[in-house]
């Protein structure tokens, strides 16, 4: 266990916030089988429980999510804001109206709609026309979640999945982003982005400008660091592994530098890798999302190198500039195997 | 300071200075008390008593010729008034002596000068801790005497005293540590005699630092070949396996217990009690008690007569505060079985009660499992509790055996941190007992 958090469980101690109320649960039942355990068991120890719950997890997320879309709504105006709200709205609803239909308890307040919304829209261009989000949206809430089940069933990550409906519905609309042009007076013009212009042109861009964001591309996309702040918060929270993120960048950037290292004039260097399209929001919010990554430290290994290298391998020699959407997709396919394959030594055991 | 420790686990707020630095101290006699005659993992005692007896504090009132077993004496002076079946704090109902005080009390001495080590053998131990009736008061309450009875081909190289105390709010082994660190040490010491141990450790948290401090200060007067051991606050440290870890980085394998690598693990409650027996032949009839959680007026720390009555302690402690759902519990909230009869008496491995309410009260509720990884990261035997849980729940006890789920030692880690608030061990539990009946043979 890390110091940091050591710490913190001591400072909570001496002042004695034990008796702290909780925070109230604002979710409605899921189930209750009662009626299975009640013949067995005499009692249902631990009776103390961390102050911890599925909101609580999503709304942090939610809250990690915003620098990057105030500097999406900074570079981009007033599109990127009614696109953010458009899928986080439709998103919010079609949970509804499927818990509904399935006499599920509505529980979209429990923040994980939200968050597919707001993922989905920062993969977007701004450019991109609002009826589309809203399909994209129901897309990945209705078959994202709740043809799997609903949360904590899926396979895929919905986001994503909406994001790869919207790649095949709207090929072209879809990449074309406009470049960022905050304070000019100007509205957005089209352009290409960083990796299109590496890929078709063989043109680069300067990294500072992809590191704070001054460039086209997708809403969630063009800010390096606003992404690294809200990650770091989900890690300073602990709910986040820095496995998932840091495993899936330095394979990246590894995995890069092995083919720039062979031919620095045809292939970009592992840097660029890292600042450009969405490796960024996918390594800190796609690869670290729960319920589509394994639960063992071996599978969230295999999981995130295995992506790491599937981005490098689209991004240089696949038809299309990105390869972040497909490579998380992919290696959720194969996460139920993941964490079967990959069961940790039990204390004790010998294998 | 480095501390040593176990992987995983978790760190659950302690709530322990509600009573850590209240002095011990000593209940009123009871008027009636009620002994279970099975007070330990084993075989069942029989009354040696009939209704009417008038019996002596400290008198064998049940005993059974076996060897994994501890006879129980009674721990006040007056008359017998009913043999029957009665609840019990761990579950169920067990034949009970229910004694009705006359209240005479008896003197027992009370001095720390230590023990003449000469004049005793292992035998002689073993013989005086099989009569005392003392079991491990850290909660398992397994015979101390079979504990001390190592089997000629095991040999035993270290005795660790468990002065850890890592569920939440107990603070009876922290106190006793505090205030009779000589009979602590003493008993340690009998205890390294009786198994022919040359080493000794005594693992302790680092959230006890005062103990910590005052133990070593005894160690350097007493018995300078015992080594304290300061651990990283963690839970659950006190498991016997994870303390093994912890202070000698050994691993016990799965299905062995702690004595086939040369470990003989005690609670430090035990070792005094130990020193009790063998310095003033003094049976074990009271033990140190922490009365407290949120629900409790004024949080203590008891010395109780064996067969108290719950309601009679939380009385000695105020009483509960007003209003709403309570909880009680024997022993501390992470492992301990909640009680609904208030009657329920104090046994031998009673280390507390805890009384919770309000929102300190866990929801009913639960949720989708959402991979968070989290029970996995906190469970300290390496196990899939997401997955067992679910394998139990759907009775497929095949898989649930291949995942494991045998070697879970339901500490509860796994429940805790579930931000789904699944209650895992509770099915884990309903699971082993699905598979044992299945093994069972000729059970359809
Ligand atoms: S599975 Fe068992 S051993 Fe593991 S954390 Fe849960 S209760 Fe503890
Ligand atoms: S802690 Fe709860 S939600 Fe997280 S993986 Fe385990 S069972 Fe699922």
């Amino acid at each position: 266990m890390d110091k940091s958090r050591e710490g913190k469980v001591k400072g909570r101690r001496q002042t004695g916030e034990c008796m702290k109320e909780k925070e109230k649960v604002p979710v409605s039942a899921n189930k209750t089988d009662e009626s299975i355990v009640e013949r067995f068991v005499v009692s249902s120890s631990p009776h103390l429980l961390k102050d911890i719950n599925i909101p609580k997890i999503m709304h942090t997320v939610v809250i990690a999510l915003a620098p990057a879309m105030v500097v999406s709504i900074y570079f981009f105006g007033i599109s990127a804001l009614i696109l953010i709200l458009t899928c986080i709205i439709s998103s919010i609803a079609t949970e509804a109206f499927f818990q509904r239909l399935r006499k599920r308890p509505i529980t979209v307040y429990d923040g994980s709609a939200i968050i597919t919304g707001i993922l989905l829209a920062l993969t977007l261009p701004p450019s991109f026309p609002v009826l589309g989000a809203v399909l994209g949206s129901v897309f990945a809430i209705a078959i994202g979640k709740q043809f799997f089940g609903g949360l904590g069933y899926n396979i895929f990550n919905p986001a994503l999945l909406g994001r790869a409906f919207l790649q095949a519905t709207y090929p072209v609309l879809i990449t074309t982003w406009s470049k960022s042009l905050a304070g000019s007076g100007i509205d957005v013009v089209a352009a290409a982005t960083p990796l299109a212009l590496m890929k078709f042109d063989g043109e680069m861009t300067p990294y500072l400008d992809m590191f704070f964001g001054n460039i086209s591309g997708s809403l969630g996309e063009t800010s390096v660091l606003a992404i690294i702040v809200g990650g770091l918060y989900l890690r300073y929270k602990g709910y986040i592994n820095w496995r998932l993120p840091l495993g899936y960048l330095g394979a990246i950037f590894f995995f890069g530098a092995i083919f720039w290292l062979f031919n620095p004039s045809k292939y970009p260097a592992p840097l660029f890798h890292l600042l450009a399209g969405g490796a960024m929001l996918g390594a800190w919010f796609m690869v670290t999302d729960m319920v589509t990554s394994p639960v063992t430290p071996l599978g969230q290994w295999i999981f995130v190198i295995g992506a790491g290298i599937l981005v490098v391998i689209i991004r240089l020699f696949g038809g299309l500039p990105e390869g972040v959407m497909y490579s998380i997709l992919l290696m959720n396919s194969i996460v139920p195997l993941l964490d079967k394959w990959t069961r940790p030594r039990i204390f004790g055991e010998v294998r | 300071m480095n501390l040593k420790t176990f992987k995983h686990g978790i760190h659950p707020l302690y709530c322990k200075e509600l009573t850590a630095r209240k002095e011990i101290e000593r209940a009123p006699i009871p008027k009636t008390v009620t002994v279970p005659l099975q007070q330990h993992l084993g075989t069942p005692c029989q009354p040696l008593v009939k209704k009417g007896d008038v019996v002596e504090e400290g008198q064998k009132i049940g005993d059974v010729v076996t060897f994994v077993t501890a006879p129980v004496h009674s721990p006040i002076s007056g008359k017998v008034k009913d043999i029957e079946r009665y609840p019990y704090p761990v579950g169920g109902k067990v034949l009970s002596v229910v004694i009705e005080s006359n209240e005479e009390v008896k003197e027992w001495p009370e001095n720390n000068t230590g023990l003449d080590m000469d004049l005793i053998t292992p035998q002689s131990i073993r013989d005086a801790v099989r009569e005392a009736g003392i079991v491990g008061m850290g909660g398992a309450a397994f015979p101390t005497h079979v504990k001390l009875s190592p089997p000629k081909d095991k040999k035993i190289d270290t005795v660790i005293m468990n002065g850890c105390e890592c569920e939440p709010f107990l603070t009876s082994d922290h106190s006793l540590m505090l205030e009779f660190p000589e009979k602590v040490l003493w008993g340690m010491k009998v205890i390294m005699k009786a198994v022919n141990a040359q080493k000794g450790d005594r693992g302790i948290e680092e959230n006890k630092l005062d103990a910590i401090n005052i133990i070593q200060e005894v160690v350097r007067d007493i018995s300078p070949e015992i080594e304290v051991v300061p651990l990283e606050t963690k839970y659950p440290q006190g498991a016997e396996k994870m303390l093994i870890k912890a202070t000698l980085n050994r691993d016990v394998p799965m299905g062995k217990l702690p004595l086939d690598v040369g470990v003989v693990v005690n609670n430090v409650g035990t070792a005094a009690a130990i020193y009790d027996a063998l310095k003033f032949k003094k049976p074990l009839i009271e033990r140190i008690v922490t009365v407290s959680g949120n629900g409790l007026t004024e949080p203590k720390n008891l010395i109780l007569r064996i067969g108290t009555s719950f309601k009679e302690a939380i009385e000695n402690c105020g009483g509960m505060i007003e209003g709403g759902e309570r909880v009680v519990i024997n022993g501390g909230p992470m492992m301990g079985v909640a009680q609904t009869d208030l009657d329920v008496p104090v046994i031998k491995a009673t280390s507390g009660i805890t009384v919770l309410t309000g929102d300190e009260i866990k929801p009913k509720i639960y949720h989708p499992c959402i991979k968070c990884a989290g029970c996995v990261e906190a469970c300290p035997v390496n196990l899939m509790p997401y997955r067992l849980g679910d394998l139990a729940r759907l009775s497929r006890v095949d898989e649930f055996k291949r995942w494991g789920g045998l070697s879970c030692v339901e500490c509860g880690c796994c429940s805790f941190v579930c931000p789904a608030r699944r209650p895992l061990v509770q099915w884990i539990r309903v699971g082993k007992v699905k598979l044992r009946e299945e093994d069972k043979p000729g059970s359809a």
